[in-house]
């Protein structure tokens, strides 16, 4: 871990959504965890991933570090300041120094302007570059940035394809020089061919102009490639943390080990070779399982599972797991996981 | 390919829907053919014809007033020729299809169980109970827990792996010959997704169905297919054995492809190397070969010839549609496999490069 401060520390983060019966008068009967005691940090520079299937509370979590959702509990940190509890002006100020660019272009743009105006939007929110032909010079050069012909300002969205529309949401994203960057899917609504497009821009953008990127997806060969270290998610937990390369070579968790190994590899000469399959699917969230929430599915698990919560810790392979009986190499390569080491 | 006949043959199969900007030339002339207990895999981005000639073999492009020609052989029969009724008896029963959202294939308000009785009954005089017993073994044989019980659950108490799960129950229902699976499992995370792919894998060796599998997933193919077909613009650019697709590829679309993911299994340093340009719209095609505007080894004259999907020498099964020349397309993928950019393979081959 380096030694500068991090840019975003997050600590013991929960949101739970309230679920309710009744139409008039509403009862809360329960809660789905979303995000349950995740605690992180995000040092300046790195990109970072977040793994996890759907529900995992990967979407949920970068949501409440850019204070678009209020956190249940927890703090948040942000460049040496709480942003927790920020409220208008001050969270105002806050919010453009980090930016995000959604997963599906086509519906985080809005049909009825311009490209301009919508790369232009930011500007015109925070009341920058009031000058009308500043403003153009400023978005055509961010246009140029992200690999968009600037003579297409006054075009709809529409008229772009796919990949287009979404380096027009990354350019938006770029507008306010943003100290922080999250990712939310952004390729997995994208044609295989366009994809590799987009992942090459965010990789330059953030060595050129030294994003800290988040970056979140469920494939996991995207997430190898693209981030510097990458944190594991399972319903509403942080599972594994840690620098790339000792998570793919020597994942610990048996969930990590699971994922990896669930991962089709496009070389039909591995086909065939011995792969463990988890089976069963992710509990609710509303009532996920006591202590070690993974270990309904867990090969490994055993009565102390089930009642007593592993801590993140060091188990001396170069990440943090949360784990009472963490995978040894063996297992990891009875697992079949393709990326091991 | 073995000597016995294929269960299914696809000749020559266009399929064409008028529209008010033109026609859109959705499939252009596809011939290719699966036997049973293997399986083809069928790649393809979005808009390169690959679910059309699939549903239409089922005949649900039909009633989209589209213009079809060719033939659908299957079992000797011509599907295109077929009148509507003696198809119906056919789909859902001898063939069947798997589609990619199980959310909006499956009805709402009908419980799970009640269609799959449905499909039973409307291919075989069986009592309702039957049926239901049939439901309710298939319901176990795909694996979900309990299913004498999740029968009369409806489809959003199902999770996502669940519904597909009782997709694939519903198809297999009747025993098909023909498993068509689209996209089955890209709405599902990696680890249900692993299962789904196994579940079919067993199925098949079990039935001794054969399955068309149509993806966009690389990985996918290379782990379920036999065969592989490679679509792009409405038509196939390249088929060969999974084996040979991957460490032998010929065309420069396959290339793209295979360069454009990264791989677990890879180093992570090596840089993606995407295909320029967005796929091209079937109503105005580009002239010549289709790939020429986004292929970086295209030629001058290549925006003027068609080219034809044409064997491979020395490796029966291979075929490939593209104007460069053998050899020359052998000494470009060396260099691309050894991790050269598409501008070093055409210095070091000799080629000039393609204006783009």
């Amino acid at each position: 871990m380096s030694t500068a401060a991090p840019l975003v520390r997050v600590r013991d983060l929960v949101k739970h959504f309230p679920i309710t019966r009744g139409i008039i008068i509403q009862r809360r009967i329960g809660a789905v965890q979303a995000v349950d005691g995740v605690s992180l940090e995000i040092q300046r520079g790195e990109t970072l991933g977040i793994v996890g299937e759907t529900g995992c509370g990967k979407s949920t979590t970068a949501r409440l570090i850019m204070r678009l959702l209020e956190a249940s509990a927890g703090e948040i940190t942000f460049d040496g300041r709480d942003i927790t509890r920020l409220r208008g002006p001050a969270l105002k100020a806050v919010r453009r120094e980090m930016q995000m660019v959604f997963q599906d272009p086509q519906s985080s743009l809005n049909p009825r302007k311009t490209i301009g105006s919508i790369i232009g939007e930011p500007f015109a929110i925070h009341g920058l570059l009031r000058e009308k032909g500043e403003r153009k010079r400023e978005v055509q050069r961010l246009m140029e940035t992200v690999g968009l012909n600037p003579e297409h300002y006054n075009r709809y969205p529409h008229e772009f394809s796919g990949g287009q529309r979404q380096r027009i949401g990354v350019a938006r994203a770029l507008a306010l020089s943003p100290k922080l960057l999250i990712a939310d899917e952004p390729v997995s609504a994208l044609d295989v061919s366009i994809q590799a497009q987009v992942l090459n821009l965010l990789r330059d953008l953030q060595r050129r102009l030294g994003l800290t990127l988040v970056f979140i997806a469920h494939d996991l060969s995207v997430v190898r490639h693209m981030c510097d270290r990458i944190a594991v998610m399972y319903l509403g937990k942080v599972v594994e943390i840690g620098p790339n390369e000792p998570l793919y070579a020597f994942p610990r968790h048996p969930y990590t080990g699971a994922l990896l190994a669930a991962v089709p590899v496009a070389d039909p000469s591995l086909h065939g070779s011995e792969r463990r399959l988890l089976g069963g699917d992710v509990p609710s969230p509303a009532n996920p399982p006591s202590a070690c929430r993974f270990h309904t599915r867990c090969p490994k698990a055993q009565p102390l599972c089930s009642t007593q919560e592993p801590a993140l810790e060091d188990k001396g392979s170069g990440t943090l797991v949360a784990c009472h009986y963490p995978l040894s190499r063996e297992e990891v390569a009875q697992m079949g996981v393709r990326s091991a080491r | 390919m073995s000597a016995s006949e294929p269960l299914l043959r696809v000749e020559d199969l266009r399929v064409e829907f008028p529209g008010e900007d033109g026609v859109v030339y959705a499939v252009d002339g596809i011939t290719y053919e699966v036997h049973s207990g293997r399986t083809l895999g069928i790649v393809g981005e979005s808009g390169s014809g690959k679910t059309v000639s699939s549903l239409t073999t089922l005949g649900l492009t039909r009633r989209q007033g589209a213009r079809i020609s060719g033939r659908i052989l299957f079992e000797g029969e011509d599907l295109v020729a077929l009148p509507e009724d003696r198809l119906r008896a056919i789909r859902g029963n001898d063939i069947a299809m798997v589609f990619q959202d199980p959310l909006s294939s499956l009805h709402p308000l009908y419980r799970v169980g009640a269609q799959i009785v449905q499909a039973v009954r409307a291919h075989r005089d069986v009592s309702k109970a039957q049926a239901r017993e049939r439901a309710i073994e298939l319901l176990g044989l795909v694996g979900i827990p309990d299913p004498a019980r999740r029968i009369d659950e409806y489809p959003h108490e199902f999770s996502g792996g669940m519904r597909q799960r009782a997709m694939i129950a519903m198809a297999l229902v009747n025993e098909p010959k023909l498993l068509i699976a689209d996209e089955p499992t890209t709405a599902l995370d990696v680890t249900v997704q692993a299962q789904i792919l196994a579940l079919m894998e067993r199925l098949q060796r079990e039935l001794g169905m054969a399955i068309v599998i149509i993806t966009h997933d690389l990985g996918v193919v290379a782990e379920m297919a036999d065969e592989i077909a490679v679509m792009y613009a409405g038509r196939i650019v390249e088929t060969a054995s999974t084996a040979r697709l991957f460490s032998a590829p010929e065309h420069p679309y396959t290339w793209g492809l295979l360069k454009s993911i990264p791989r677990l299994d890879a180093p992570r340093e090596e840089d993606l190397v995407p295909i320029p340009g967005t796929p091209p719209s079937l109503i105005n095609r580009p002239p010549g070969c289709h790939f020429h505007p986004r292929c970086p080894y295209a030629q001058p004259d290549h925006a003027r010839i068609d080219p034809r999907l044409e064997p491979v020498s020395d490796e029966p099964g291979h075929h490939v549609a593209c104007l460069l020349e053998a050899d020359v397309r052998r000494r470009l993928w060396a260099h691309l496999r050894a991790g050269g950019t598409p501008e070093q393979a055409l210095a070091a081959v000799g080629l000039p490069g393609a204006p783009v």
